[in-house]
C-alpha cells in the first residue's frame, strides 16, 4: 500500500475511491449492521443469507458490514440501495424478512411496507 | 418529515455507513483529511485555538473544556508526553463507545494524532475493556490500515510528526474509567483513584504528561478541524456545543442509539425520537448519568438537555446512558439497583464510599422491605450528604445522587413505603399483599392446592382467605384462579 505524504496524496485517493463508489451504485447495495448489538440479534446470518441469495439469482449486488445505526430496537437492521433510488432502512431483517426483500423490492420492484423513516442528518 | 429530524449525527456520522474494516470507505468520506489539514497548515497553537473557540466539552462526564485541556498538557515541559483514550464505558447501560469504536474506528485514531500533534505527545494508549472483543478486533484492524498509509508512524504526512497507539486492556471495573484509576490500571497498579491535582495533565502515566479524552470526545474532532470551529458551536446552547449521542434504554418503543443536539428536550427525545413509553403507560421518569446521575421527572420534560441544565436539576450528562421509567417501576427500587452496582464497584480505598455505600444499601434494603422508620429517611439522606463530601473520587462523590435525587423528587413514594408498608409501582415484593375478594370466589380451592405454602384457607364453596404472614407472594393462585377473584393490594 502507498504511503500518503501529502493532503494533495490524500485527496487524490480520496477522489479515486469516491468515483468507486459511485460505480458501485449503479448496482444494488446491501449495509448491514454488525455491531455488537446487531450481531447478538443474528444480523450474521442475515448477511449471509443476502449473500448466498444475491449470488444464487445472479444479482449485482455488493453486501457490506457497517456499525451500528442506532436502531437497536428493530435489529438486525439493513440500509439497501438500489440504482436511482434513495437508500431505505429496513428493520427486523431475520432471513425469512430477507427472501422477502430480495423477491419483492429487489427483483420485482415492488414497494414494501416497514421501512424505517431515516430519523437524522449527518454531516458529511 | 421535520419532526423526525431531530438528530444530528457528528460523533456517528460514519456508524452504518461505511465498512468499519475498510480504511478507504473511511477515506471516501474525507477520512484523515482533518489530519493533513492540521500537520500541513496549522500550528498546534491554531488547531488548539480552533477546539477551544468549538466549546467543545469532554464527553466521559464531567464536561471539562477539550481545548483547555490540550493546552494544559501542551505547556508542560517535559521529554515523554502521552495521549489517552478512554473507552472503559462502565456506566450501565451505555454502549456508544462502543459503537463508536465498532462503526467508526479510524475517526477516534485520527484524532487521537491531532491531539498528539497539539499536545506534543509521541504515543497514545487506548484503553479498552477486555469484554468489547468486536470494538478491538475493528480497531486492531484499523490501527494497520492507518500504519500501512502512513497515518501512524514516523513523518506523517511527509511532517516531522510522528506518533503511533497502542491498546490497553481494561478488565471491566467502573472506577477504572475514572482517569487516575484508569492511569493506575495501565501501569499495572491496582485500579484505584489518586489524589488530584496533579492532574494527568501535568503528572499521568509514567509520571508523565497525559491527555486523556473520551471516545465521543475524540469522534468530534475531524469534524471541528473540517468544517471549523464557528460551525460546530452554532449548535447547541450557550455553554454547551455540538451533539450528545445517548444510549436509550428502558420503557421506550425505540430503543437506540440517538445523537441530538444540545439544547434538545428531554420529551423530545422520549417522545418523538423515542417514540414515547411502551404499551402506552405512563412515564414516571429518566435516569441520565447512570449511577452517578439523578432522575428527572414529568416536570423536567421540557428542560433543554445540556451539561448546566442537568446539573441543575439534580442529575448529570455522565457519558449519556438514558433510561426510562414508567408507572411500574419503584424510585426505592431504582435507587437501590444503582447503589447495589457502586458497592459492588467501589474501589475500597475509603472508607465514606466503602462503607457508606454498603450502610445506604441496606438502609433502602429495609425501607423496600417495608421495614424503614422515619428515622431511616433521615439518616439516609444525612448518610449520603456525609459521602458525596468526604469521597476521594467521583465515583463515592456521585454514589449517593440516584437516592438524593429520587427522595427529592418522589419525597411521597419513600413515604407511603415508610408509612403505609405500600410500593405504588407494586415492585416491592415485601409489600404486597395477595388478596382474595370474597364475593367473587366461588370456593374452588383451586387455588389452596397451588399454593406451595399451605397460606390459603376457606371451606369448600366458601369464600377463601389468604394468611399474610404465611404467604410468600409467589403470584401462583392469582395465576390460577379462573375467576379472577385475587388481586394485588
Ligand atoms: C467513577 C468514574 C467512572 C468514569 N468512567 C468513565 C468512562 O467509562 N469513560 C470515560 O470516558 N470517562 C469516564 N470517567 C471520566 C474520566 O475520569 C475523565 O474525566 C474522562 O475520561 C475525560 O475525558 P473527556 O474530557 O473527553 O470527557 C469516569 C469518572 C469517574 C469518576
Ligand atoms: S470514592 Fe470509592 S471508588 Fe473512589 S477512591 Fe474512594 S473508595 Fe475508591
Ligand atoms: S401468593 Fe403464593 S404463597 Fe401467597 S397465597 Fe398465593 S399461592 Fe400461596
Amino acid at each position: 500500500m502507498m504511503k500518503i505524504d501529502s493532503v494533495k496524496d490524500l485527496k487524490n485517493l480520496r477522489d479515486k475511491l469516491k468515483s468507486a463508489e459511485n460505480l458501485k451504485k449503479a448496482t444494488v447495495m446491501v449495509k448491514v449492521s454488525m455491531s455488537t448489538c446487531g450481531i447478538a440479534s443474528g444480523a450474521r446470518e442475515t448477511m449471509d443469507y443476502f449473500i448466498n441469495e444475491l449470488d444464487n439469482k445472479a444479482i449485482d449486488a455488493s453486501v457490506i458490514k457497517t456499525g451500528c445505526m442506532g436502531y437497536c430496537y428493530a435489529e438486525p437492521t439493513i440500509e439497501l440501495s438500489k440504482p436511482g433510488k434513495e437508500p431505505v432502512i429496513f428493520g427486523y431483517v431475520d432471513t425469512k424478512r430477507a427472501q422477502e426483500i430480495i423477491d419483492k423490492y429487489i427483483v420485482a420492484d415492488e414497494e414494501l411496507v416497514g421501512i424505517i423513516p431515516l430519523n437524522f442528518e449527518t454531516v458529511n | 418529515m421535520a419532526k423526525l429530524k431531530k438528530q444530528i449525527r457528528i460523533a456517528l456520522r460514519n456508524c452504518g455507513f461505511i465498512n468499519p474494516e475498510n480504511i478507504d470507505e473511511y477515506i471516501a468520506r474525507d477520512g484523515y483529511m482533518a489530519l493533513g489539514k492540521v500537520l500541513e497548515t496549522m500550528s498546534p497553537e491554531e488547531t488548539i485555538e480552533e477546539i477551544k473557540k468549538s466549546g467543545l466539552r469532554g464527553r466521559g462526564g464531567g464536561g471539562f473544556p477539550t481545548g483547555l485541556k490540550w493546552e494544559l498538557t501542551r505547556k508542560v515541559d517535559a521529554e515523554q508526553k502521552y495521549v489517552v483514550c478512554n473507552a472503559d464505558e462502565g456506566d450501565p447501560g451505555a454502549f456508544m463507545d462502543r459503537s463508536i469504536l465498532e462503526g467508526d474506528p479510524h475517526s477516534v485514531i485520527e484524532a487521537m494524532a491531532i491531539n498528539a500533534f497539539c499536545t506534543g505527545a509521541s504515543k497514545g494508549l487506548v484503553y479498552i475493556r477486555a469484554e468489547y472483543p468486536l470494538a478491538i478486533e475493528r480497531l486492531k484492524i484499523a490501527l494497520k490500515q492507518a500504519r500501512e498509509y502512513g497515518f501512524l508512524g514516523n513523518n506523517i504526512f511527509g511532517s516531522n510528526f510522528s506518533f503511533d497507539i497502542e491498546i490497553r486492556y481494561g478488565a471491566g471495573a467502573f472506577v477504572c474509567g475514572e482517569e487516575t484509576a484508569l492511569i493506575h490500571s495501565m501501569e499495572g497498579l491496582r485500579g484505584e483513584p489518586g489524589v488530584k491535582p496533579p492532574f494527568p495533565s501535568e503528572k499521568g502515566y509514567q509520571g508523565m504528561p497525559t491527555n486523556v479524552n473520551n471516545v465521543e470526545t475524540y469522534a468530534n474532532i475531524p469534524v471541528i478541524i473540517l468544517e471549523g470551529a464557528d460551525w460546530f458551536n452554532k449548535i447547541g446552547t450557550e455553554k454547551s456545543k455540538g451533539t450528545k449521542v445517548f444510549a436509550l434504554a428502558g420503557k421506550v418503543n425505540n430503543v437506540g442509539l440517538v445523537e441530538v443536539p444540545m439544547g434538545i428536550t428531554l420529551r423530545e427525545v422520549i417522545f418523538d425520537i423515542g417514540g414515547g413509553i411502551k404499551d402506552g403507560k405512563k412515564f414516571k421518569a429518566v435516569q441520565t448519568g447512570g449511577p452517578s446521575g439523578g432522575c428527572l421527572t414529568e416536570a423536567h420534560l421540557d428542560t433543554p438537555i445540556d451539561y448546566d441544565n442537568l446539573i441543575n436539576a439534580g442529575s448529570m450528562m455522565g457519558s449519556g446512558g438514558m433510561i426510562v421509567m414508567d408507572e411500574d417501576d419503584c424510585m426505592v427500587s431504582m435507587a437501590k439497583f444503582y447503589l447495589d452496582f457502586t458497592v459492588e464497584e467501589s474501589c475500597g480505598k475509603c472508607a465514606p464510599c466503602r462503607i457508606g455505600n454498603k450502610r445506604l444499601y441496606e438502609l433502602l434494603d429495609k425501607i423496600t422491605e417495608g421495614k424503614g422508620t422515619d428515622e431511616d429517611l433521615f439518616k439516609l439522606r444525612n448518610l449520603a450528604t456525609v459521602i458525596k463530601d468526604t469521597s476521594l473520587c467521583g465515583l463515592g462523590q456521585t454514589s449517593p445522587n440516584p437516592v438524593l435525587s429520587t427522595m427529592d423528587n418522589f419525597p411521597e413514594e419513600y413515604e407511603a413505603h415508610v408509612k403505609d408498608s405500600k410500593c405504588f409501582a407494586g415492585q416491592c415484593k415485601a409489600l404486597m399483599q395477595y388478596i382474595i375478594e370474597e364475593d367473587a370466589c366461588t370456593g374452588c380451592t383451586l387455588c389452596v392446592r397451588v399454593c406451595p405454602v399451605d397460606a390459603i384457607s376457606g371451606e369448600r364453596k366458601m369464600a377463601h382467605f389468604i394468611n399474610q404472614d404465611t404467604c410468600i407472594k409467589c403470584g401462583a393462585c392469582m395465576e390460577k384462579c379462573k375467576f379472577g377473584a385475587i388481586y394485588i393490594g
